[in-house]
């Protein structure tokens, strides 16, 4: 498998100002040293509850924010700089897909120029190629035409979410990082996107960093996952590793958490779920450092991490 | 659970219409049911299904010039589509409490914690200042708020998410009302959060035996709370059965639909279920048939019922028309 994006050791820290000056006091650990890899063709879930330091950890791989330190990797070169990425045609082959679809589309733009936007910055097209191609980006997600001179408003929910699909893989990247792509979605429409975004992945071999709250979706979604705390990686491992061999106790509370369609055994869930919480709290302390960070990650099985302290791997 | 048998509120035939043009088009059409102590009705919906409007027409929140509103909802022997704003004022708070979806947008920003909780305790009772106060802590203690002194003297944005929900929850239940309404009470909450709440909210109801209306759009929240389901579409129970009998033996096309969209259920396949076509906004919703029947054009229509009802298949297990009994998906797959 061919590595396309390599993070090492990043992280973003944002200053605290305050006092009389308005000196730099202290820093939020945003993102506080993470590691992964992202490989062509697969899915990567970053998954966590809100203010971990997801969405942030997309932004930053994407250039959206300010990186304190660390390094980007894409294709073999250090990207970290935004002044290395334009040679390499990294911002080009990197794209976004927002989770509010309403904001993300600027409302004043007809869908012909809100998707040919991208393909204007990379690519010298004529009027009408350029229409060509926006149209073929409308059939691959599913849209009609004639959509194609109306305004974002007019569009439903899950139709706003496909056109920010369409403007993302208008320039035939090679990583999507998709940022809650869904949870402002129903169920039905949900199934919509996420069936879209799967074929486009098998079609042109695309890689997704994956970003979302919701355990169920980036289950049926990715192939790696990692759960983040606080800044941090507390486990990473495959799908697999995850739901059915949980390490670390937070990524064990986190998925006792999730409300199971089994009205059956509807008290024997609550029950476990209660045992995970009351044993979250008695061994809180051990999963996590006396400043309440989280510990570096130690290799359980060749594709799992999880994050324990020193001499308890087991 | 032991269940009351006397019901609490019954709602029969209720229509709610907002006018659009001098015409009026109802987002909730002929609803029915009776809610019972000790007991979690849980409606579920898609958004633009009118789950909500359902909510605010049976806490009165509609204005009268531009909504139209028919059927009765009895409570207490009462009529409470008759009542006017002063008898109303009554009821909201004190009978029926109400939890908001968004916790931020339902407080007073510039209100304190305390003083929130205490407005409708000033309202509904006699209560002198001391008792008001030592009530509104006892409410934050119940609720699961830890240093509730501290909090009470706090504003609403000093708090996190979870924590506004249960001031929300507690002010819902400051009057004790036999009657809870749950409008999507932790969709914007993580998965943690919710559990704590829904827990919460499970353990209230222990306490006080209320009868508790719970509103979302997750099927997962359902299966873990309610003991019967609505299940709506287009303003009208498309489905009403137990919670288990709903999730064994789901009848109607639109909760078998939904039930194969869930990501969770199916992760080991490649596609998910899509229901074709949209929600049909209220201004092209069809006067007359089965309201699903365009989501489903793969089926007959003389398989449809020209005016679909409610039909008991089982006991206590209502479906809407009759096209589930010849209901299949478009491919025929059967589900998983």
């Amino acid at each position: 498998m061919t590595k396309i994006i390599q993070i090492k050791d990043l992280k973003v820290h944002y200053p605290i100002r305050s006092g009389f000056f308005n000196r730099v006091t202290d820093h939020v650990l945003a993102v506080d040293g993470v590691d992964f890899t992202i490989e062509q063709g697969k899915t990567y879930g970053l998954v966590g509850e809100s203010g971990s330091g997801k969405s942030t950890t997309g932004k930053a791989i994407i250039g959206l924010e300010k990186i304190t330190s660390g390094q980007i990797i894409y294709q073999g070169k250090d990207v970290t700089k935004a002044s290395s990425r334009k040679a390499i045609k990294y911002n080009k082959d990197v794209q976004m897909i927002f989770q509010d679809s309403m904001s993300s589309l600027n409302p004043k733009k007809r869908v012909l120029d809100i998707i040919a936007e991208p393909i204007r910055n990379f690519e010298r097209l004529s009027d009408q190629e350029e229409k060509q191609k926006v149209k073929g980006l409308l059939d691959i997600v599913g849209m009609p035409e004639d959509a194609l001179y109306k305004y974002p408003h007019e569009f439903s929910g899950g139709q706003r979410q496909r056109l920010g699909v369409a403007r993302a893989v208008a320039t035939n990247p090679k990583l999507i990082i998709a940022d809650e792509p869904v949870s402002a979605l129903d169920l039905s429409v949900q199934a919509q996107v996420l069936n879209f975004m799967k074929n486009i992945q098998q079609e042109y071999g695309l890689s997704y960093l994956f970003i979302s709250h919701d355990l169920g979706v980036v289950k049926h979604m990715c192939d790696n996952i990692a759960v983040m705390y606080k800044g941090r990686f507390v486990e990473i491992g495959t799908r697999n590793d995850i739901y059915n061999d949980p390490r670390h106790i937070y990524t064990k509370r986190l998925l006792s958490a999730i409300p199971k369609i089994d009205v059956a055994n509807r008290e024997g869930h609550k029950a476990h779920r209660r045992i995970v919480e009351q044993e979250y709290r008695e061994h809180y302390h051990k999963f996590y450092d006396e400043t309440g960070r989280v510990y570096d990650l130690r290799t359980i099985t060749e594709t799992h991490q999880v994050a324990l302290k020193k001499g308890d791997a087991e | 659970m032991e269940k009351g048998n006397e019901p609490l509120l019954e709602v029969s035939h209720l229509q709610t219409g907002f006018r659009i043009k001098d015409d009026y088009y109802n987002a909730v059409d002929d609803v029915s049911f009776s809610l019972e102590k000790n007991e979690i009705l849980a409606i579920v919906g898609e958004s633009g299904c009118g789950k909500s409007t359902l909510a605010t027409t049976i806490m009165g929140l509609h204005d009268e010039n531009k909504t139209k509103v028919a059927g009765e909802i009895l409570y207490n022997g009462l009529n409470l589509t008759t009542f006017n704003e002063t008898l109303y004022n009554k009821v909201r708070g004190n009978d029926i409490g109400m939890i908001f979806q968004d916790p931020l947008s339902a407080l007073n920003p510039l209100m304190r914690i305390d003083e929130q909780i205490k407005e409708s305790l000033s309202y509904h009772t006699n209560m002198n200042a001391q008792q008001k106060q030592e009530r509104a802590i006892q409410l934050l203690t119940q609720v699961g708020i830890p240093n509730p002194e501290r909090v009470a003297r706090q504003y609403p944005h000093e708090l996190s998410g979870g924590m506004r929900q249960r001031v929300i929850i507690a002010i819902a239940i400051a009057c004790k009302p036999p009657i809870l309404i749950a409008d999507e009470p932790t969709t914007a909450l993580d998965v943690t959060i919710q559990a704590q709440i829904l827990d919460l909210l499970k353990d209230l109801q222990a306490e006080t035996g209320s009868g508790i209306i719970l509103i979302t759009h997750d099927l997962g929240v359902v299966a873990e709370m309610a003991d019967r389901v609505a299940v709506m579409y287009a303003g009208q129970f498309v489905e009403v059965a137990t919670d288990a009998e709903l999730f064994e033996n789901p009848k109607h096309p639109y909760t078998r639909s939904l039930l194969q969209s869930i990501p969770q259920e199916n992760s080991d396949s490649t596609a998910l279920h899509v229901i074709e076509g949209v929600v049909p906004s209220l201004s092209k919703l069809p006067r007359q048939g089965c309201r699903f029947a365009p989501r489903i054009p793969w089926i007959p229509i003389d398989e449809h019922e020209e005016n679909p009802s409610l039909h008991e298949i089982a006991p206590e297990h209502y479906v809407r028309c009759t096209c589930y009994q010849h209901f299949h998906f478009r491919d025929g797959k059967e589900e998983a």
